[in-house]
């Protein structure tokens, strides 16, 4: 691993004006992604800025419409938290099957939209539920941020601080894991809210999270589980690796897609 | 030796005495121990399968922060290759191939984890990135990774002086009379399987910490080994040239070998050598990803199977072409794992009159293959469960009647293939899996699946396995460049506490436990009174280690022969005190009686007096240790039936493993609680080889599963909770009547689950699938058969 500047600042402004000052500087929050990147060398920040002694963005809220998750909430209070719970049980389902226990605890999902993995699993229920991510400076769609793999619409200095979710009439989640890593090889959330319905998809595809459009439109006619067994992805779209080829992939994203649909 | 099961004394489920340290952090691992002065190293390895070294360039690394020195293969000119410890021959008599390998490359390196240079610094961060700054210039040569490239015509040799990539091409069994029975067969079933390749992964990666004292010229090595002994013979003797008195090795607590730790390894020669150079301490601990290129792996076969069947369906021949890969060099016990651990198995429990097994053994551009938890034995076996279960089908008798039909029933048993059955009950065994497994029972759940849209299927597999092993002039006349003893010492102190020593080495296994349960008993001394040291060459007066489920039935049997020597001198001690006839004096529950009188002398006191021996008799030594060696008189041979059920969901191929029932025979179980937890490790073990695990090289030799990312070891949640039961007949050689249960799960549950998954696909039209059983793989199959 190479040396880094390690910052642990006490507000959200003192974190930002780190990374604006800092030679390469990247947000750490629960460390799951970047630190095994770290030790492995393919990322070399130069400035590490902790967020664990900023307070007030651990917090779960119920507004009504919308559940408020701050960015700092670990998968596991996610999963645990009554209000997900109640509110949007896919949810709460989704965070309960990240990772394993031990990145639960530590992982948040500030990080894991940050971070925007191909295989996370966050970033398919912000786009189901028609999420909004809020930072220190605006708030962005979850439509307009995932961007590609690894990519999003934050800058530099930009620091997540929460993420709203609109309450859905009915939502489910169904994940396929790699057997090896349990990353997705394909998890798909179907929601029917006041996005509209919406499926999307994560896992499966080099370009990271995606909805698709044609199962939505069956849903919207009809969410049924029958609706979208018979729609299929184009394999050629698809990630292939150990755990799935493309066709297997494609394959499961309809399966899941359909389990999904039970699931809501 | 009649242990009733109480208390702490054999048959007992005494708490495992290491558990204490083991469980609240205080085990002391090799990585553990440090030493004043130590330095730090770093192993460079090959980044690619297969180059000639056209220079290295390691003047950056030395004037890098902290380094010491950097050492190459040009520097340790002159010292031994490591060595293999069996020497094969081929059908035509000619010896095996056997080219060297230096512990540090020289001319070429030839898999993607060689071993290339030391870099030695103050911390071992200095190491590593001064590592970085090494420039080797490899100019690359084609690779063959697989058996199918390496087999290829014309394909590129690992080595020049073995054409065709052949190390041996070896037979056992006799040709004529198997061909004569497919001649006159009513039925030849015949089969191709796949064994793959997998890594072992303990838990504990492998690590070495090595001392020179030049004012004495003692070298010492702290390593992660199975069998301390073994590898100061080879290190010492072939590689180093080091006296056994000026080398020694110590294997303290160790996190797991699966036989991965058996061999003897470069970086233990290099860290040793280089200790002696530097005068100084040196410490090298593998990180995961080293270990993934440079543990030695297991398995990787690729074999076509004959089964001759007369009308009645009883087995009259059996035909085994297997090909193996060895990997890039030979390992310490590689060349015996696919021959004599592997084609003399192939009786298995079966009357089977004629065999016949030929076994080619590849070179290949991958990480030395070597023992792997069962060794030869699950390769055996499931090839031949596989086999018989497809002779089922095709003959349409029933799957376990035609077990049955062919299971031996008299022993001593002679098979076609050299070895001796003492004894074994299989039909009960057999019996009382069905029961556990509620075999009867099974369409009525297969129904009840198919109602929710799964497969569900059942499978068997009734097996035997050689362990103990074994005689050394038999293992000697094939081979072997060891002799395959134990021994064991027993030391009663004057007070009547007792230290033994063995010659076994426990990482896993509970020796503190079952070995002191032993002597506990029979000296009928308190459990706790009884210390267990191994692992330690400057403490053991000598060992051959632990492997092949051979720490009960060898060493312990060692430890019970010094036991009687210890009992026999005592008696002559309470003879004298108690003024009788040696004759006349009886042992049991840890009194010396007069037969036939309340005369009695305890052994605490017996033992006080062989130190204090102011009354003792005439010409008898002081002091009561006594060390035993023991030389098996067989092979012991553990048998049992494993049944697995599973359900197949058609719509992705995932397979859940839902039951598991055993039932097995190994022989006098000492701790019911450690067998059980042999069994269950070995259990995981196997149906992560099932289900799970796959170690692939893409076609240039880089590996394709060098991680936990992508290589799928069994998870607790993979596995059901297991039903084990017990058949036990006792082993007729050795003084407990042990046979071994290490590998028993890695061995006989393969074939079971394979068999499970392939009587769920049977509806959908299925009727091959290779292990593992991925959902990707069995989705495959399903797919195409509905395509065909």
């Amino acid at each position: 691993m190479e040396d880094f500047q390690y910052h642990a600042p006490g507000s959200v402004d003192a974190a930002v004006s780190l990374l604006r000052d800092a030679e390469d500087g990247k947000v750490v929050a629960g460390g799951m992604s970047l630190l095994p990147l770290m030790k492995l060398g393919l990322a070399a920040p130069g400035g590490l800025v902790s967020l664990g002694k900023v307070s007030g963005l651990d917090g779960i809220a119920d507004r009504g419409s919308e559940i408020e998750v701050g960015a700092l909430c670990t998968h596991a209070q996610v999963a645990a938290a009554e209000i997900v719970r109640e509110r949007i049980p896919a949810l709460a389902a989704m965070a309960e099957g990240i990772g394993d226990a031990q990145v639960r605890n530590r992982g948040t999902i500030g990080g894991s939209v940050a971070h925007n993995d191909p295989a996370a699993d966050y970033p398919a229920a912000c786009l189901a539920l028609g999420a909004t991510i809020a930072t220190d400076r605006r708030e962005i769609a979850a439509d307009d941020f995932f961007l590609g793999m690894f990519f999003t619409a934050l800058e530099e200095d930009e620091v997540i601080t929460a993420v709203r979710f609109p309450v859905p009439t009915r939502a489910g989640w169904a994940k396929f894991p790699n057997p090896a890593s349990k990353y997705a090889v394909a998890g798909v959330m179907a929601a029917d809210g006041p996005a509209g319905v919406r499926v999307a998809v994560t896992g499966a595809s080099g370009d990271g999270v995606f909805r698709v459009a044609e199962m939505e439109a069956a849903l919207a006619s009809s969410f049924e589980p029958a609706s979208v067994a018979g729609v299929s992805v184009s394999a050629e779209a698809m990630l292939s690796d150990d755990a799935a080829g493309p066709e297997y992939r494609a394959h499961l994203v309809t399966v899941m897609a359909k389990r999904a649909v039970e699931e809501a | 030796m009649s242990g009733n099961g109480t208390g702490t004394g054999i048959g007992a489920s005494v708490k495992r005495k290491e558990d204490v340290r083991f469980l609240t952090g205080r085990g002391r691992y090799t990585d553990d121990i440090n030493l004043p002065e130590q330095l730090h190293a770093h192993i460079l390895r090959s980044t690619t399968a297969h180059a000639e070294i056209g220079g290295i360039d390691a003047k950056a690394a030395r004037k890098a922060p902290g380094v010491h020195a950097v050492f190459t293969g040009a520097d340790m000119e002159g010292v031994g290759g490591i060595p293999t410890g069996w020497l094969i021959h081929s059908k035509d008599g000619s010896p095996m191939v056997e080219p060297p390998h230096p512990a540090l490359a020289t001319g070429k390196v030839r898999y993607v984890g060689d071993c290339v240079a030391i870099v030695v610094a103050d911390t071992k961060e200095q190491a590593q990135a001064a590592a970085a700054l090494v420039e080797v210039d490899y100019r690359d040569l084609p690779a063959v990774a697989t058996i199918a490239a390496a087999s290829a015509e014309g394909a590129p040799l690992v080595w020049d002086e073995a054409p065709g990539n052949v190390c041996y091409d070896w037979e056992v069994g006799d040709k004529a009379a198997t061909d004569a029975a497919f001649e006159s067969a009513a039925h030849v079933v015949s089969i191709d399987v796949v064994n793959q390749r997998l890594v072992p992964n303990a838990i504990e990666p492998r690590a070495a910490l090595a001392n020179f004292d030049p004012s004495t010229g003692d070298y010492t090595l702290y390593t992660t080994s199975q069998n301390p002994h073994l590898t100061r013979l080879l290190l010492g003797a072939f590689v180093l040239g080091i006296p056994e008195h000026k080398l020694r090795i110590v294997a303290p607590d160790v996190g797991g070998g699966f036989g991965s730790k058996i061999p003897h390894y470069a970086e233990e020669a290099i860290l040793t050598w280089t200790a002696g150079k530097l005068a100084r301490p040196v410490k090298w601990t593998c990180d995961r990803m080293d270990a993934f290129k440079s543990d030695t792996h297991g398995r990787d076969h690729k074999s076509t199977a004959e089964l001759a069947l007369d009308a009645d369906g009883a087995f009259t021949g059996l035909r085994v072409s297997t090909t193996a890969n060895l990997g890039a060099y030979l390992s310490t016990f590689a060349p015996c794992v696919p021959t004599y651990l592997y084609g003399i198995l192939f009786a298995g429990p079966y009357t089977t009159p004629a065999i016949y097994v030929e076994v080619k053994a590849l070179f290949t551009n991958t990480v030395p293959v070597d023992a792997l938890r069962g060794a030869g034995r699950p390769e055996a076996t499931y090839l031949l469960e596989r086999l018989v279960e497809k002779a089922a089908r095709v003959t349409g008798i029933d799957r376990v009647e035609l077990r049955r039909r062919n299971f031996i029933r008299e022993f001593p048993y002679q098979t076609p293939v050299a070895l001796q059955y003492d004894q074994g009950d299989y039909d009960s065994t057999l019996d009382l899996a069905l029961a556990a497994a509620e075999w009867d029972g099974f369409e009525a759940r297969r129904e009840e699946a198919a109602a929710r849209g799964k497969l569900r299927g059942i499978g068997v597999s009734t097996f035997i396995e050689a362990c103990g092993i074994a005689p050394s002039a038999v293992v000697g006349s094939l081979g072997a460049r060891a002799g395959l003893y134990e021994s064991g010492s027993v030391r009663v102190h004057p007070t009547g506490s007792v230290t033994v020593f063995t010659g076994t080495h426990s990482h896993g296994q509970g020796h503190e436990t079952t070995f002191a349960q032993i002597v506990s008993e029979m000296l009928g001394v308190e459990f706790d009174a009884v210390e267990v040291v191994h692992g330690d060459s400057a403490r053991i007066p000598f060992g051959m280690g632990t492997y092949g489920s051979r720490s009960l039935a060898v060493g312990g049997s060692a430890i019970c022969k010094a036991v009687d020597k210890v009992v026999a001198k005592g008696k002559k001690i309470a003879a004298h005190l108690m003024e009788a006839s040696v004759e006349d004096v009886e042992f049991a529950d840890g009194t010396f009686t007069v037969a036939g009188t309340d005369r009695s002398r305890t052994i605490g006191e017996v033992a006080l007096t062989a130190y204090v021996p102011h009354n003792y008799p005439e010409g008898l030594e002081p002091g009561l240790e006594e060390t035993a060696f023991y030389d098996p008189l067989n092979f012991t041979f553990p048998a049992g039936t494993h049944v697995a059920e599973v359900e197949v969901d058609p719509e992705t191929g995932e397979v859940e493993l839902l039951r598991v029932a055993c039932s097995d025979d190994v022989g006098r179980i000492v701790n019911p609680m450690i067998v059980a937890g042999q069994l269950h490790g070995g259990l995981a073990h196997g149906i992560g080889q099932a289900l799970l695990e796959e170690c692939r090289y893409e076609d240039n030799g880089q590996p394709a599963t060098a991680s936990f990312m992508n290589y799928t070891m069994p998870r607790a949640a993979d596995l059901p909770s297991f039903d084990l039961r017990h058949n036990t007949t006792l082993c007729t050689h050795n003084p407990l009547g042990a046979k071994g249960v290490g590998e028993v799960g890695s061995i006989g549950v393969p074939p079971a689950v394979i068999n499970a998954v392939l009587d769920a696909l049977r509806p959908v039209g299925v009727t091959e699938i290779d292990m593992p059983a991925t959902s990707q793989r069995v989705w495959q199959a399903i797919q195409d058969a509905k395509a065909s």
